[in-house]
């Protein structure tokens, strides 16, 4: 048993914890790619991260600095990691009295250390701030998993977390895939696929199922439809439907609801997905994917947090 | 044991002044008293850089844990730690016992006051309280006139305000009785010390106060209606941007319990629901950390958010508990206040164990004269506020500040009340780096459930600016770990 309004904060700690750590990740590997890139595919490298961050054409920081300011320090843009971590941490402490002690300490913990870096951000490096963050966020979820119950509270941090992974790797190779329609066999931009594979801290992973031979084809089938690999949108998708099982146990609601529907949906599609069918439109596939994701959130809502009172009083 | 006169002139100690107050650890001598000498001489083995180390450690860990305050009209919302005085302050298990019944009669009284004042009415019929008083106080409930409080418990948690006199007596300075706070200050102040100064325990045995929360929840079972045999119990908190949140979500995991807003509750039917991932759920017993007038907006202040709709309805039926019941701000009022020894002694038919300070109603024409004419020379309080708010303190006042104030009682002299300039007792805290004499009080926790709890401890607050009185922490006020020796 747990109160809606927690529930709803839980899954957004999850959800704003691993939005910091994939907006830090993607923009720490692009830039520090940038580094000693050619102006024309530096630029192409830049256009896909802004891409993946969802920032629309002609608006928002051009340039490197720029977005570094607006994406990881600026804490009046909502979807700054700075931002992400302190509405995480304002979710963990509206439901103090739910998670442990030493989680509430972490994630605290965190957010002072990442506003005392962004106080001095000028001389703080970005690279240094990724440290501090995915740290900090691993550190986390290794306390959540061994000092709190593995039940409902636990399944909502999960949900949120990986479906935030779900969407934002969906969303990270639709940008990377969007106008290079690729032959699944071609070997393509290796320094651009090693960036793609690193943002998703994949690469290491990638080689030891592939060998370092990069083609773009394996690349995408393993960040999107490899069974273990953590960060794969398959693996999240997994997990999803793992916990809203367990969550519609929990509240003793029959099976097949609206949001565990979906989510099994998702899974099964994932499951049985052909890379070369998905690269002959990639847009349109993660683009379904992530509005995809965007129902079983409102699903989620509907049934856990924001139901109607009457509905409630005749069950 | 051999005279070694303790020698306040030395080291960390050297700017020690002893004054006409009482001092917690010092007697008139100069020589700690008995049960703080081995504190005294521990004290005295640290050097000031060792005292700042063991400051900043404890900061650093209030800071991390969250232990803080929002303080209103900060516009940034800024969160401060509760500042923290390294020293301890000693109780001895004597004193203790002293307070512990008196306390314990007290509050004793004051439920059989609220019963009776909200039902027959027998001391306001014999005149023992005049029936105007109680009428005309900003805290009285006519909502709850007749209405049957399970057990008749209506002050479930007290949180006492005593400080102690030139001549060590303890005194009632405020009944905190509507929804006191501090508690988890009291707790946290232990666990810290143990943390950064794990030494100083080891040559007394300090009594244990971590079972609070345990002690709390007894209590609220006890007020369980009793056609609910496995109750469910909540903390209601104004929320996240309330000053005392941390307080409210440390006491809701302590005990166990969900943490709840306004809007996690709902009225259907009289009965009180709140809203969980598996549907509605029943409240049975609500620890509420929001003030009557929040309470429900249909029966109180209509534009507050904080409360639940037909909460006061659920209430009078006997659906649903509540700590403290509604309308116990009566019995804290300042002026009631000053016939709590008249009521101890129409209740228990007993004399008062701790004493009131001596207090003028300004209802009363002769006492409105004196004060008056010795503006100067006394402290005005406001009867509903708390908090260090509402307050003329004579000595310190201005000419204007003493004719608004002067205006003010003309106005409306029932809303003010007047007591002596108390010399609150000092004790050593750490304060630029040596140790010096702060103005202390004592606010302990007092529960009253199937019986009278009271966790030997308490929260001193300290006036942490040199010379005040005031303790508050919304200005300038700290707090120290409070012991309370056994034997």
């Amino acid at each position: 048993m747990l109160l809606s309004r927690v529930a709803d904060a839980l899954y957004w700690i999850g959800r704003y914890l691993e939005r910091a750590e994939h907006i830090v990740r993607v923009v720490d590997v692009r830039l520090d790619l940038g580094i000693d890139r050619r102006l024309g595919s530096d630029r192409w490298n830049f256009d896909r991260l802004r891409a993946s961050l969802q920032v629309p054409s002609g608006e928002g920081p051009d340039g490197p600095a720029a977005l570094v300011e607006a994406f990881v320090f600026d804490v009046t843009n909502r979807n700054s990691v700075a931002s992400c971590i302190t509405q995480a941490r304002e979710n963990a402490r509206q439901v103090r009295e739910e998670i442990s002690s030493d989680m509430w300490q972490q994630v605290n913990e965190l957010f002072l250390r990442v506003r005392q870096a962004c106080a001095s951000a000028p001389s703080t490096r970005p690279h240094f701030l990724a440290r501090l963050v995915i740290d900090g966020i691993h550190l986390f979820q290794g306390i959540t998993d061994a000092t709190m119950g593995h039940g409902e509270g636990w399944r909502y941090l999960q949900v949120g977390r990986f479906l935030e992974r779900a969407g934002a790797t969906a969303l990270l190779l639709d940008a990377h895939f969007r106008d290079t329609p690729v032959a699944p066999g071609a070997t393509g931009d290796r320094s651009s696929s090693v960036s793609l594979l690193r943002s998703c801290a994949a690469l290491e992973a990638y080689c030891r199922c592939y060998t370092a031979d990069l083609r773009l084809g394996r690349v995408a089938e393993f960040l999107l439809l490899d069974p273990e690999f953590p960060r794969s949108v398959r693996f999240a998708a997994d997990r999803v439907e793992t916990a809203l099982q367990a969550l519609a146990r929990a509240t003793a609601r029959p099976a097949g609801g609206q949001a565990e529907r979906l989510a099994g949906r998702l899974h099964a599609s994932l499951d049985y997905g052909q890379v070369d069918e998905i690269l002959e439109d990639p847009h349109t596939y993660l683009d379904g994917i992530g509005r995809h994701c965007a129902q079983i959130h409102a699903a989620l809502y509907q049934t856990y947090v924001g139901y109607r009172i009457e509905s409630a009083l005749s069950a | 044991m051999p005279e070694t006169a303790f020698s306040t002139a030395s080291g960390l100690f050297a700017q020690y002044a002893l004054g006409p107050a009482y001092d917690e650890m010092f007697g008139r001598s100069g020589d700690p008293h008995p049960h703080c000498r081995a504190l005294c001489e521990d004290l005295t083995g640290f050097s000031a850089a060792e005292l700042r180390r063991h400051q900043a450690e404890a900061d650093r860990a209030f800071l991390t844990q969250g232990i803080t305050f929002t303080v209103y009209g900060d516009e940034q919302g800024t969160e401060r730690i509760f500042p923290y005085d390294l020293l301890p302050r000693i109780i001895s298990a004597a004193e203790w016992q002293v307070l512990e019944r008196g306390l314990t009669q007290r509050l004793t009284a004051i439920n059989l006051f609220l019963k009776d004042v909200y039902h027959e009415g027998r001391i306001l019929a014999e005149g023992v309280v005049p029936r105007d008083l109680v009428q005309s106080c900003r805290h009285f409930r006519r909502e709850m006139r007749g209405v049957h409080v399970h057990r008749d418990i209506y002050v479930s948690i007290a949180g006492t305000d005593l400080v102690r006199l030139e001549d060590g007596r303890f005194v009632v300075l405020e009944d905190n009785l509507r929804v006191p706070s501090g508690v988890s200050y009291m707790l946290a102040n232990r666990e810290v010390m143990r943390r950064v100064f794990p030494g100083l325990f080891e040559r007394y045995t300090v009594s244990p106060i971590a079972h609070y929360g345990q002690a709390l929840l007894a209590t609220l079972q006890a007020l369980a209606p009793p056609a609910r045999p496995t109750p469910t119990f909540v903390v209601l908190t104004p929320g996240v941007g309330n000053s005392a949140y941390f307080e409210h979500a440390f006491l809701a995991r302590e005990m166990g319990v969900p943490l709840v807003e306004g809007r996690d509750l709902l009225v259907h039917d009289n009965i009180v629901y709140m809203r969980t991932t598996a549907g509605l759920r029943r409240v049975d017993v609500i620890y509420r950390r929001v003030d009557d007038d929040f309470l429900d907006p249909l029966a109180f202040r209509p534009d507050s958010h904080l409360g639940v709709a037909g909460l006061l309805n659920a209430y009078r039926a006997g659906n649903v508990s509540l700590a403290n019941a509604i309308g116990t701000g009566l019995a804290d009022d300042k002026a009631v206040y000053a016939y709590l020894p008249a009521i101890i002694r129409f209740y228990l038919s007993e004399d008062p164990i701790l004493a009131n300070v001596d207090t003028y109603l300004l209802s009363r024409p002769s006492d409105r004269r004196y004060v008056l004419d010795h503006l100067e020379s006394l402290v005005v309080k406001a009867v509903g506020e708390s908090g260090g708010y509402g307050m003329l303190i004579g000595p310190h006042s201005t000419a204007a500040e003493r004719d608004l104030f002067r205006r003010k009682i003309e106005a409306a002299p029932r809303s003010y009340i007047a007591q002596p300039v108390l010399a609150l007792s000092q004790a050593p805290c750490f304060v630029d780096d040596r140790i010096e004499p702060r103005h202390v009080d004592l606010r302990p926790y007092v529960l009253y459930g199937a019986n009278v709890t009271i966790v030997p401890g308490g929260l001193t607050r300290v006036a942490l600016r040199k010379g005040s009185l005031v303790v508050n922490s919304s200005q300038g006020g700290g707090s120290k770990d409070t012991w309370v020796l056994k034997e």
